[in-house]
């Protein structure tokens, strides 16, 4: 997740101060990790040095909390660019599951229980992410779907994985 | 934990040389949801049919409340269906000659409920299951979704303690998927039912209390790992 952009997204409905971006920005998209008003202030400096945002109406006595800062035409095409640009997929859980099922079979012992493990703790989080879904706004709505959607394709793999280990244990121990 | 109401110990079922059962068991305990998750073809809707006595197991024992389902008479079985039980499963449930509320009111006008009555009563629950706009609808001029909400006003009309669901959520897309979940699960919270729900489709047991895993007939036991 670029925070750079965000803030430039955020920066494109009008100039706002340090402290009012980092607070709208918490609202919005920071449910889990507020940002640290240090990030906001390196991250507005980067963009300023890179001509995407400029400063607005500087008050006396201007430290960066006094500064208020305005998206350059730079910085909208930035953010257009940003925007269209599909995100890396991530593949955090396959490699991690797919070594230890490899191992758990080379050493002959019950890789069902590897996956049946993995399972259980997926559908776990899942369970308290439908929670916090069901007791949440929209907001809190498409941000937990988004994560159950994750979570449900590392176990549509695993459940594809497990069909397969016949197979896997053969070229493994063949 | 709660009290034990239904159980099955030891199943085993067989189709001619396919063994579709051998050695399942699994407990619901009142007011619970749990999910049965598996392959296809494991065994989870043979499983379900013989929890819910729509089925005879080969082997082993059902129990409601403590009851043997095998040593029930046939019409002891049918009136615990009518009664203590209700099911969604993923199409085709609705009679499609019969208007929506006619459909809910089945169940009760089986059990012996005059029509206006019955249909009082189906009306209620299409309302608090938000379809009761389409009272007068036959089910081919209903969507899908709304064809499912409908057939789970028609499993909870009876009161049941337990409601089956096969795949309720099947046939839907996502959104209406959760949509049917989300009723099922909160009107059976509301009326203290159990379900047993089967699906493939972890988001949708997502909203279970506890899953029970079916592999070859077999259900697995797994270690607690949370
Ligand atoms: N009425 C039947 N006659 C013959 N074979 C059957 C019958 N019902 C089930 N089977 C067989 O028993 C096995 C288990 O079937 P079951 O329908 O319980 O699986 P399932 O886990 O519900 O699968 P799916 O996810 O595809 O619905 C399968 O091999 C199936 O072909
Ligand atoms: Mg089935």
């Amino acid at each position: 997740m670029s925070i750079g952009h965000a803030l430039l997204g955020l920066l494109e409905t009008g100039p706002r101060h340090g402290y009012d971006l980092k607070r709208v920005y918490d609202e919005r998209f920071g449910h889990d990790r507020p940002l640290a008003y240090g990030q906001v202030y390196s991250t507005l400096s980067r963009l300023l040095r890179n001509g995407l945002v400029e400063e607005r109406g500087v008050e006396a006595g201007g430290g960066p909390e006094r500064k208020r800062y305005a998206i350059t035409d730079a910085g909208v095409t930035d953010v257009s660019e940003w925007l269209v640009t599909p995100e890396n997929p991530q593949i955090y859980l396959q490699s991690a599951l797919y070594t230890k099922v490899v191992l758990a079979l080379m050493s002959d012992r019950d890789a069902e229980e590897v996956l049946d493990a993995q399972r259980s703790a997926h559908l776990a989080s899942m369970r308290e992410l439908t929670a916090r879904k069901r007791a949440g706004d929209l907001t809190d709505q498409l941000i937990c779907d988004h994560a159950l959607f994750h979570l449900e394709a590392d176990l549509r793999w695993l459940e594809l994985t497990a069909a397969r280990l016949a197979d896997l244990a053969k070229q493994v121990t063949g | 934990m709660s009290e034990v109401l239904l159980s099955g110990t030891n199943l085993g079922k067989a189709f001619g040389r396919t063994a579709a059962l051998d050695g399942a068991s699994m407990l619901v305990h009142d007011n619970e949801i749990v999910a049965i998750l598996g392959p296809s073809g494991s065994g989870k809707s043979t499983l379900l049919h013989c929890l819910a006595g729509i089925v005879a197991p080969d082997s082993g024992t059902v129990a409601f409340r403590g009851r043997e389902l095998g040593r029930m008479t046939d019409k002891e079985r049918s009136a615990l269906r009518r009664t203590e039980f209700g099911f969604v499963f993923q199409f085709g449930q609705l009679v499609p000659e019969l208007s929506c509320v006619e459909n809910v009111a089945l169940p009760l006008r089986l059990g012996g409920m005059r029509r206006k009555d019955a249909e009082v009563k189906a009306k209620e629950w299409m309302d608090r299951i938000e379809v009761g706009h389409l009272l007068d609808k036959r089910p081919g001029e209903v969507s899908g979704g709304q064809s499912q909400r409908v057939a789970v006003a028609r499993a909870l009309v009876t009161g049941p303690k337990v409601v089956f669901a096969d795949e309720p959520t099947g046939a839907l897309d996502s959104f209406n998927g959760e949509q049917v979940m989300r009723l099922l699960v909160d009107t059976a919270r509301d009326t203290g039912a159990s379900i047993v729900l089967v699906t493939h489709e972890a988001r949708v047991a997502a909203y279970s209390d506890r899953e029970v895993v079916v592999r070859d007939g077999k259900t697995r036991q797994v270690a607690l790992a949370h």
